[in-house]
């Protein structure tokens, strides 16, 4: 049976709510797409070049826009999703401005939250001034200049990985995936930018899994001067000179190391985003350990939600990167329609 | 029927159980240290003792304190030990008065009826038996109790009851028999004689009017005399042995012997004295908000008594305290624990029966570990300053509180000194905690030389865990004030000019300040200073742990959690503004737990500073803090 006149709603106008919308749009379904910020993008609107090649974020940007500039596909802004209920065959989604959408499904695609690197005080961020994280290093790199707080130029930049991730006592046991290859990213585009600064990275282990990230990590020992430094920060402080001194311990060179730095940027991490964890509250959806959405099978139903008519989308059930995160959501459109098929 | 041969397992058990009570109390006076054995010997002709004679009625006959706490168990525990405390003294009057001479063996009192079993038909012996039938009643309808209590704890307000060993089984077997058995061993009697009073009589004409009743009497009196002989025999070796050793333990506390560090007498008899009454099982966070429930204090002391290994139990415990303050017998938990910790570890093996009995426990001590050699620790020369702030590594991890301190001090004009700016030396509390002292010692020796050289007058610091350390186990010329205390001071001294917060805030007592230190009221006053205080379900002495305690190394950060959201929700209840604590490590752990914005009380404090006057903070003079003051 033929069901292009069905209608879906998509939770989440990030990259993955924008690829599934946009896909679903194409094959002729209609698809309203529910977005919480003014403007569909998500986190990718913050960013500047992306890994591995560096590649302007605006190309990306530009094919997600074009995507969803489609007749069959409306989009809300400003609202989020609330709840999701059965209604007949179909769904119900009770959206946060009171009103509600009648739907034959949903694509979840709440997307992440960035940790709040104010839950590590030890590293001082929200104290002192020249502790930023990455997206606010990202920031600078969109207007063009990397500067202190009080606009000098910096002599030497500390990146500290796994922020938020791998890290029990903020209840997160899970890595983040994107913030090594991103810190080895951003300390490149550092470098290129202000070639007198130098740059550390201090990393429990370099996790560099996608295609032509290890080389991006050899380019910047290589051709950038990137230093590698394996071990965990245990607290910042600030000198009398107004410069932060971290104290690490390196575990290569088995000793601990105290070093002055005039910016400390925070590799920081993906959480499940709290507009999600309210969804699935709400709508009855699991949630793993990690706090992500639980995927009816981790191999072979990873966006499939066990609900009838809701299917997951992209960083709702775990981090990933740009790359994965389309792919993920294009799976799920197949999901969808193949439910949508055998009603 | 004169014949008094069944009388003979009860005067055994008796006999028995009076020597070996003399004999294990005069071991154990005979292994205190010197200055207790004066202690002991001046409480015995002073106030302790006519203390302990009032804190004996009151607690181990009377249970006042576990009535107040739950009046059913109260009951039964006043029922059963003040009930046979004056069925023994009226018993004795009574065979005094009414048996045949004076000064008779205690087997005619206990077994009076046996041998007057005419007595108490009419008169005043009437009365006196309904009197005896009316104590007896007391005592079975605890016993009733007793018997629910252990088949259907929740019955009893009693979320768990403790495990029982063998011979714990036989021993509650043959207490629960001495009762019943006496009342039928006399109802069977006077139902010959056409004795006894409401209870005994009736029962017993009730029970004569289709039984041979003379035939019968005997075996009950057999069963009445076994059970308190077996019951007498097993004192020792089971949890029973609480009774007479409570009495021990309440006069020795009285005259002001405490438990140290090491294993003593004191200790020997706190382990006997506990009655694995459970209330500590109930109380512990562990138990209720993370289901860990085989650590607590009472399978602790249990493990001690049996000598098994409980190296496990001994290091999993928050040592939050709060099991102390609820300990109807007082053992000091906290610093047996500690104890055991140093021990290490202990190879597990059952005792004998034979070693059960054995006067004085020999603990397999254990090999003696490496000590850490602090040889690379700097020996700097000090500025002077008339006030030292050590923030201690915890604060350290909380860099809001250090510049929260430092410009309420800066604002104050304090005279100060940042002892460990640029990383200090630990104060040596955590090694304490994890039982190893010398390493601790080395730590203690190098910061103490630091602040001497200093010349400071008042040592500031804003982790109670240092504070606690510093007080107890420095000698030092410097007053030693939490953060909160010095905090309390400048504001009753008029250094610090405070604007008034217009929020609700809860305020949650660290366990190393409170139930640590006795620090409750100076947090408080600062707090309610600037802002409006609410009260908690749990505070003060029952504050509960924020679950992140350095005094547990293996309890896994799920499990942590778990009691940092229960003790976050508790304590937000009243639904606050702000969360305060007075501890970095509580603040880091309730942040992870709760939504409420958390903040150490010197945050809250410096946000009521007044926006910084440049000139103004000019003018001021540098204040000096003389000793007369800092006393003061």
């Amino acid at each position: 049976m033929k069901t292009t006149s069905a209608h879906i709603v998509v939770a989440g106008g990030g990259v993955a709510g924008m690829e599934a919308a946009g896909t679903l749009a194409e094959m002729g379904y209609r698809v309203t797409m529910i977005e919480k910020d003014d403007e569909p993008g998500g986190h990718l609107l913050q960013w500047h070049a992306l890994f591995p090649d560096r590649r302007p974020a605006d190309e990306v940007r530009n094919y997600l826009r074009k995507h969803i500039e489609q007749r069959n596909l409306s989009i809300i802004t400003g609202t989020t999703v609330e709840k999701i209920r059965h209604h007949g065959s179909g769904v119900l989604v009770s959206l946060s401005g009171g009103t509600e959408e009648k739907a034959d499904a949903v694509i979840v695609a709440t997307g992440f939250d960035l940790f709040d690197a104010r839950r590590k005080e030890e590293y001082g961020y929200g104290i002192y001034d020249n502790v930023i994280t990455s997206a606010e290093l990202e920031g600078m790199f969109n207007r063009g200049r990397v500067a202190k707080a009080d606009g000098s130029v910096p002599a030497r930049i500390g990146l500290i990985h796994c922020v938020g991730s791998r890290d029990e006592k903020v209840n997160n046991n899970h890595c983040s995936k994107v913030c090594c290859v991103t810190a080895v990213k951003q300390a490149i585009e550092i470098r290129k930018m202000l070639p007198s600064c130098e740059v550390f990275c201090f990393y429990m282990d370099m996790r560099m899994y996608g295609p032509y990230y290890e080389e991006l990590y050899r380019e910047s020992q290589e051709f950038h001067n990137v230093n590698f430094i394996r071990g965990k920060v245990s607290e910042a402080s600030v000198n009398i000179n107004n410069r932060l001194v971290i104290k690490v311990e390196d575990t290569l060179a088995g000793r601990p190391l105290k070093m002055e730095l005039d910016i400390m940027v925070l590799m920081v991490g993906m959480e499940m985003a709290g507009a999600g964890m309210k969804l699935a509250e709400s709508s009855g959806m699991k949630r793993g350990i990690n706090r992500f959405l639980e995927t009816a099978d981790h191999h072979y139903g990873n966006n499939l939600s066990g609900i009838k008519g809701i299917f997951y989308a992209g960083t709702c059930t775990a981090p990933m990167n740009i790359t994965d995160t389309i792919s993920h959501a294009r799976a799920a459109v197949a999901e969808t329609v193949r439910y949508l098929n055998s009603r | 029927m004169n014949s008094e041969l069944f009388t003979l397992p009860f005067n055994l058990g008796l006999y028995f159980i009076l020597i070996y009570s003399v004999v294990r109390s005069t071991v154990w006076f005979r292994n205190l240290s010197r200055s207790d054995k004066l202690r002991l010997q001046r409480g015995f002709f002073g106030r302790p003792f006519m203390d302990s004679l009032r804190e004996i009625s009151m607690e181990s006959l009377l249970h006042l304190k576990i009535f107040r706490k739950n009046p059913v168990l109260g009951y039964m525990h006043m029922s059963l030990a003040f009930g046979w405390f004056l069925l023994i003294v009226f018993g004795t009057i009574e065979a005094d008065f009414f048996g045949e001479k004076h000064l008779n063996p205690p087997s005619h009192a206990i077994f009076f009826r046996w041998f007057n079993p005419d007595h108490g038909a009419e008169g005043f012996a009437g009365i006196y038996s309904f009197w005896m039938d009316l104590l007896l009643a007391f005592i079975l309808s605890g016993l009733l109790l007793a018997i629910i209590k252990r088949f259907t704890p929740r019955l009893m307000g009693m979320k768990k009851t403790t495990k029982h060993t063998w011979t714990d089984r036989i021993a509650l077997t043959s207490l629960w028999l001495i009762f019943p058995s006496r009342l039928l061993a006399e109802s069977f009697t006077c139902g010959v004689h056409g004795s006894g009073s409401f209870l005994t009589g009736n029962l017993g004409n009730a029970l004569a009017s289709f039984l041979p009743a003379a035939d019968i009497a005997p075996w009950f009196w057999w069963l009445y005399s076994l059970s308190l002989g077996t019951f007498f025999f097993l004192l020792p070796v089971s949890r029973y042995f609480h009774i007479p050793v409570e009495l021990f333990l309440i006069f020795m506390r009285n005259s002001g012997i405490s438990t140290g560090d090491r294993h003593s007498s004191y200790t020997e008899v706190q382990t006997h004295a506990c009655s694995s009454c459970g209330v500590c099982i109930s109380t512990c966070q562990m138990s209720y908000a993370a289901g860990i429930h085989d650590i607590q204090s009472a399978y602790f002391i249990k493990g001690l008594r049996n000598d098994r290994d409980i190296a496990g139990i001994t290091a999993n415990c928050l040592m939050c305290g709060r099991c102390e303050e609820v300990c109807p017998v007082g053992i000091e938990l906290g610093p047996m624990r500690l104890i055991e910790r140093r021990q290490g570890e202990r190879s597990d093996r059952t005792l004998k029966l034979q070693e059960k009995y054995s006067l004085m426990r020999r603990r397999s001590t254990l090999e003696r570990r490496p000590t850490q050699s602090y040889r690379y620790l700097v020996r700097e020369e000090p500025e002077k300053a008339d006030v030292l702030f050590f923030a201690g590594c915890m604060t350290h991890l909380t860099p809001s509180v250090i510049v929260a301190m430092k410009k309420i001090m800066d604002s104050a004009g304090v005279r100060y000194r940042f002892m460990d700016e640029n990383g200090g030396v630990c104060c040596g509390r955590p090694l304490m905690l994890a039982g190893r002292d010398r390493e601790a010692r080395e730590l203690i020796n190098h910061n103490s030389d630091v602040i001497w050289k200093s010349g400071a007058q008042i040592l500031v610091t804003s982790c109670p865990i240092c504070y606690k350390v510093f007080r107890e186990s420095y000698y030092l010329e410097a007053r030693v004030m939490h953060h909160s205390e010095f905090i309390n001071l400048l504001i009753e001294e008029g250094s610090l000019r405070l604007g008034y917060l217009h929020k609700k805030v809860v305020y949650h007592d660290p366990c190393e300040l409170g139930r640590g230190s006795g620090i409750y009221e100076e947090p408080r006053a600062v707090i309610s200073y600037v802002a409006e205080l609410q009260s908690s379900e749990q505070e003060r002495n029952m504050s509960l742990c924020c679950g992140g305690s350095l005094g547990n190394l293996t309890l896994s950060s799920g499990k942590r959690a778990m009691i940092a959201a229960d003790a976050a929700r508790t304590l937000t209840l009243g639904l606050p503004d702000e969360l305060i604590t007075a501890c970095p490590l509580c603040k880091k752990t309730f942040v992870q737990a709760t939504e409420t914005k958390v903040s150490d009380i010197a945050e809250l404090v410096a946000a009521a500073l007044p926006a910084p006057r440049r000139e103004n903070a000019k003018k001021r003079p540098a204040r000096r803090h003389s000793r007369a003051t800092s006393n003061g």
